[in-house]
Formats: structure tokens, sequence, C-alpha cells
């Protein structure tokens, strides 16, 4: 039985005059992984900001678990949240892990991952360390706990901000090119990490140009292109037929 | 020589006054900055513009003319509005009139400072303790602040100084602080040279502190950074 863990209907977004996100449907269901695929500017990691409420989208609707994310419209015509305690809880519950890790520079490793569920799930510390002890150990991270951020390489700082997202037991994990910022040679060690959560039926939905890791590791694949999604499927039936032009082109520019 | 030893203890009563104005004053003007700086970056265009015309005044005007005006000024204020509701005459205590208005045209640097320190921290790591279900109190307190004090401690501390340093002027309203006693123990002896100097150093000795001060307050609040 599976049960859905994210629907996104009929989603907009426009920065000003631009229109990033011009209408984007797509379910998940728990366990999923979901790659989204796209050139830049293709509106992906907006659509990804859009689901934890980082940016407002314009129209649409977001369901996490079959919840809907209520929104209403301000006098100024400007669109907020109708319940900033609905937003916070739903943003506890899908941890991010970000593009240039923002890991809380002032903060070591240790206290990075035990920083969220201390203050937002209230998680008694000794717990919360103890959680982090188990998570970081799996991220390989346990040696470097009592390091600042600064002073690791950019594929630690990454496999420590995944161990943060994981500390708030997420019901669904967002990546937002959680390799792109890093050296050639480091972007495997964070696909691992990954891959190994993938393997033990995380919900994760991950915005990547990873196309290894979109094809052999994710159950979907969604590719984006100019704010509509242009495929929707398996990776196999997506990468091997892709009904669109826009993707082949894609793939054949991936390839060189 | 002892001149200064017959007049040392008097002096040196001065400079605790001169101390603890300083402290006072500064304690107001951080309280005063830290509002200012977040009025300054709210989205309120109110908030942001009283802080606005709060900075802008008060840095235009000396110092010197400021706290004449609110001192002098503010007694007159008080008892208009005073005779109003029939109150007796009140005196404007000058130590708590000279610790306001320093805190208060402090409050104005300080909120530059503050406000510089709090866009200096990085975007990305608010951003992530909102992702987290931070509240804004809580990203506040616990990720801006802290990481904005590493930016805005050397211009604090260049306030700080500057500061102190204008807590001399409180003995143009009467406090008898180190300057003023320097004044008067210079006149009975007729000895200003040895007295101002002597003031001079006392000066020297808390600023130096200070410095010594912040030289541990930037280490500690460093961690974590990187040295280039």
């Amino acid at each position: 039985m599976t049960t859905q863990a994210l629907s996104v209907r009929n989603l907009h977004k426009s920065f000003g005059q631009i229109e990033v996100l011009k209408g984007i449907s797509f379910e998940a269901t728990e366990q999923d992984v979901i790659s989204i695929l796209g050139s830049s500017g293709s509106g992906k990691s907006t659509l990804l900001r859009c689901i934890n409420l980082l940016e407002i989208p314009t129209s649409g609707e977001v369901y996490v678990h079959g919840e809907l994310i209520k929104m209403r419209d301000q006098d100024s015509g400007e669109r907020v949240p109708e319940d900033k305690r609905q937003v916070e809880r739903i943003r506890s519950k899908l941890a991010m892990v970000f593009q240039q890790f923002n890991l809380w520079a002032h903060m070591t490793v240790m206290q990075n991952v035990i920083e969220a569920p201390v203050q937002v799930l209230k998680i008694p510390k000794s717990e919360a360390k103890e959680r982090a002890e188990k998570l970081l150990n799996r991220v390989g991270m346990y040696e470097h706990r009592d390091y600042y951020p600064a002073h690791l390489s950019g594929g630690q700082m990454q496999r420590a901000a995944i161990a943060r997202a994981l500390a708030m037991e997420p019901d669904m994990l967002l990546f937002d090119e959680p390799t792109s910022a890093l050296d050639p040679e480091l972007v495997g060690e964070v696909l691992k990490v990954m891959r190994s959560l993938a393997d033990e039926g995380r919900t994760m939905l991950v915005v990547t140009h990873e196309m290894g890791f979109a094809r052999e590791v994710s159950s979907r694949v969604i590719f984006l292109d100019a704010g509509l999604v242009e495929e929707n499927g398996q990776p196999d039936q997506v990468f091997d037929n892709p009904t669109s032009e826009r993707f082949r082109q894609f793939m054949a520019g991936t390839l060189k | 020589m002892s001149e200064i030893l017959e007049y040392f203890p008097m002096i040196l009563s001065g400079m605790l006054l001169t101390v603890e104005v300083a402290l006072l004053s500064v304690l107001i003007s951080i309280i005063l900055g830290m509002i200012g700086a977040v009025a300054k970056l709210s989205k309120s265009k109110i908030a942001a513009a009283i802080a606005g015309i709060y900075t802008t005044i008060i840095r235009g005007i000396p110092d010197l003319v400021l706290m004449t005006i609110i001192f002098f000024g503010g007694q007159i204020m008080v008892n208009n509005i005073g005779a109003k509701f029939g109150w007796d005459y009140i005196d404007v205590n000058p130590f708590v009139a000279g610790v306001l208005t320093i805190g208060f045209i402090f409050g104005a640097y300080m909120t530059e400072s503050f406000r510089g320190g709090i866009l200096a921290v990085s975007h990305g790591e608010i951003e992530a303790g909102y992702a987290f279900g931070m509240r804004p109190t809580q990203v506040f307190f616990r990720i801006t602040l802290p990481a904005m004090v590493r930016h805005a401690l050397p211009s604090f501390g260049n306030n700080w100084l500057v500061l102190t340093k204008t807590a001399a002027l409180v003995s143009v309203i009467g406090l008898q602080d180190m300057v003023f006693k320097a004044g008067l123990a210079g006149g009975a002896t007729r000895k200003p040279f040895t007295f101002y100097c002597f003031v001079a150093f006392l000066f020297l000795i808390i600023t130096g502190v200070s410095d010594v001060g912040f030289r541990w307050m930037n280490k500690k609040y460093s961690v974590g950074v990187r040295k280039a």
C-alpha cells in the first residue's frame, strides 16, 4: 500500500513579470525518489523552494501527506501563508539540503546537527546528541563532529548537512542541487550517502544534474523546461523513450 | 608630583564616574542600536523611516550640541510639561541626563554597526534556519545574532572608544567626572598641564584595557572562521 507523500497541483510562480513556473503538477508517494532535471532557469530549484515555502507560490496548491498548505491573499494582493505555525510544522518534516550547504558557520558540526531538533522539535539535548552521533557516523563525519564548517571540505560539509537534515527525522528530504558546488572528486562521497538513503526507503526529491544518479537511483524522473513538466516517468522510460523533443536535446547536450 | 598624589583619590573617583557613565550609556546604545538595526532592515516602511530619521539627525549634529540641547532643553521641557500637570519643579539629574544623551547618540552609531553586521550574515544560513521550521525569533537569536557579532565587533569597538572619550563631555553639564576634577585640581594648584596630562593617561588606560578586551572577544567570536 503506497500513501501519498506529496501532491503539487497547478503550481505557478512569478518573480515580477517573469513567470518561472507555469503550472506544475505531480505527485510523490512514500519511498519515492524523484529526480528533477532541467537546464538552468527551467524552474527546478524554484519548484523545490515552493514546496517548503521558502518561495511563496503565486497560485496552485501543495499537499504534504494530504494536508493542504493554506494560503490567503493579503489586501495588497500578495499571497501569504494563512497559518505560519502550519508552515513551520510542515517545514520541520521536509528537511532541506542546499547547494551551498548553508551550515551555520558559528556552530560545530555537532551543534549544527542538534540545533533544529532541540529548538524546533524540543528534543532533550542529550537525546539529540545521541541521535546526531549515530547520523554523523552514518555519513562518515563522526570524527569531524567538533570541527567548524570552515575547516571542512565541500563534500564533508554536504555530508554534515545531510546529517543535519536527517536529524529532523523528516518525512521527506529535499535536495537542491546537492553536488553542484562540489569538486568533481568530492561528488562521489555525497552521492554514495544519498544512494544509501534511497536504499533504505526515504522519500526524496532531488534537483540534480547527476544523470547517473537520476537514472540508477531514482524511482521517477521529472524533466522541467521553461516552467513546465516535459517528462514525468520511470527513469528507463524517460531516458530511453523520451516523449519530448526538448529532453532529447537536453540529453544530447549533457552527453556532449 | 606631590600634587598629583594629593589629588589622586579625587581624580580617581572622577574616573570611576567616567567609567560608570560610559558603561551605562554603551548599554543603552546597544539596546537602541539593536532596535534601530532591526527597524532599518524590517519590511515595515514606517519603522525603517523612523530609524532612518534617528540616525541621520543624530549623526549629523555634534555630540556637545546634542548634549546641551537634551540636558538644558530637556530640563525646560520636563518642567513645562510638569507645570501643566501641576507637578513641583523637577531637577533633571545630570548623571541620568548624561547617560541617556550619550546612549541616545551612540545608539545611532550602533544602529549602523549592527545593520552592517546583520547584512554580512550569509543569507543561506538564515534561510536554512527557516527551512528547518524555526520561528523568526529563533532564527534571529540562534543564527543571525551570534553570526553578526563577529562582523559588527570591529566597528562596535571603534564606537566604544569614541564613546568613552565622549563621556568627558558630561563635565559640561556639571557632572564631576575626572575631566571636571582635573580642572578643579589644575586650577587650585595652577598646574593644569600636569593634571590634564594625568587625565589623558587615565583615558589611555581605559581605552587600552578595552582594546585587550576586544581582542579577546574578537578571538572568541571568530571561532569557526578560517584565517586568511
